[in-house]
């Protein structure tokens, strides 16, 4: 099924796609059609910059088990980078 | 049907990426493949699904074009750039999807278009699979001209409140007494869009207008089932499905 469910957000930060690191503008996830997991559905993140093309996109497929897994390790990471206080 | 030409036969067809001048006179790709010959042929245009204007469509336009069908497969998401199938479909995504209007004069233009070619009969399907049989359907409510409809587990024909969005601001079903094509579904029964009491529902709207159509559903199949690059293929069904298709557009268009 299609789900339509896609949220995206302006992002700063840079990706390696098969030509390299570039900046990153914009994160989108989604849940709809898998292109590459076994699963019908997934988990899409697509990590993109399209000022400078289509292709520049990082991408990934995750299940939902995987995805909670990831948001608990990255809100972890971010409240200890946090008490650090070296964000900023 | 599927593997019963005359082998002394000279079958034959050819297949490209060409343009077309499409909604608001945009030059826009499409792939066109078709029995090689003067026809005339009878022509389908062939909706993408979701995923994007992909090998799969392009194949399965292929498919149409050995069986004696004039295909059209427009990239409806050609105004978003270019890219492999799935880089544009995630950008398509990331801006919500391909609007609703803009699919409906695509294929507006592409009736038009395949009419007006020296090797088409003149009468014209209109298919689609997953968001492209919501299109088909959608179109067919719209756009006067088309001699058949296959919708092929369209989901969201049937649309809660919530599932309205910008860029698609109508439920198909709604449009229900504007259809103007006969219409074959397929559908498969373990489906969660359209799940089964939607086909139901889309069914008896169908019934409720008076309007001609032959519901298909599979046991042991959900959604996308025909797609045989996927886990969601269901070979039994998917051929039963396709020979549902064949003989729909054979009585329909032929």
């Amino acid at each position: 099924m299609c789900t339509n469910i896609s949220e995206s957000a302006a992002i700063k930060g840079a990706g390696k796609g098969p030509a390299g690191w570039f900046a990153l503008n914009q994160a989108t996830v989604g849940f709809d059609h898998a292109t590459h997991s076994e699963a019908e559905h997934a988990l899409l993140l697509d990590f993109t910059n399209y000022d400078l093309g289509t292709d520049a996109r990082v991408a990934v497929e995750l299940d939902l088990t995987s995805g909670r897994a990831l948001l608990e390790q990255l809100k972890a990471t971010i409240e200890a980078a946090e008490a650090t206080g070296l964000h900023g | 049907m599927w593997n019963s030409f005359r082998t002394d036969s000279h079958l034959g067809i050819t297949a490209e990426i060409t343009t077309y001048s499409a909604g608001g006179g945009d030059h826009i790709h499409a792939y066109v493949s078709r029995p090689k010959g003067d026809g005339p042929f009878p022509g389908v245009v062939a909706i993408h699904h979701m995923p994007g204007w992909d090998e799969f469509y392009q194949e399965f336009s292929e498919r149409l074009a050995r069986h004696g069908y004039a295909v059209i497969a427009p990239d409806l998401y050609c105004r978003f750039g270019h890219g492999t199938p799935d880089d544009v479909a995630a950008k398509v995504r990331s801006q919500g999807g391909v609007h609703d209007d803009s699919v409906v004069a695509d294929c507006a233009a592409a009736l038009t278009w395949l009419q007006a070619q020296p090797w088409c009969s003149g009468k014209v399907g209109i298919i689609g699979s997953c968001s492209g049989g919501r299109h088909a359907t959608l179109t067919a409510s719209k756009v006067p001209g088309f001699s058949a409809l296959v919708d092929l587990w369209g989901g969201g024909v049937i649309m809660e409140p919530d599932q309205i969005t910008p860029a698609r601001p109508v439920a198909p079903i709604d449009l229900t007494a504007d259809l103007s094509a006969p219409i074959l579904g397929i559908f498969g029964n373990d489906d969660r869009s359209p799940t089964a009491e939607q086909v139901d529902q889309h069914e008896a709207e169908l019934a409720k207008h008076g309007k001609e159509y032959e519901f298909h559903r599979y046991d042991g199949a959900g959604h996308g089932f025909f797609y045989y690059h996927t886990p969601m293929y269901r070979q039994e069904q998917a051929m039963d499905g396709w020979a549902k298709v064949l003989d729909f557009f054979g009585r329909k268009l032929g």
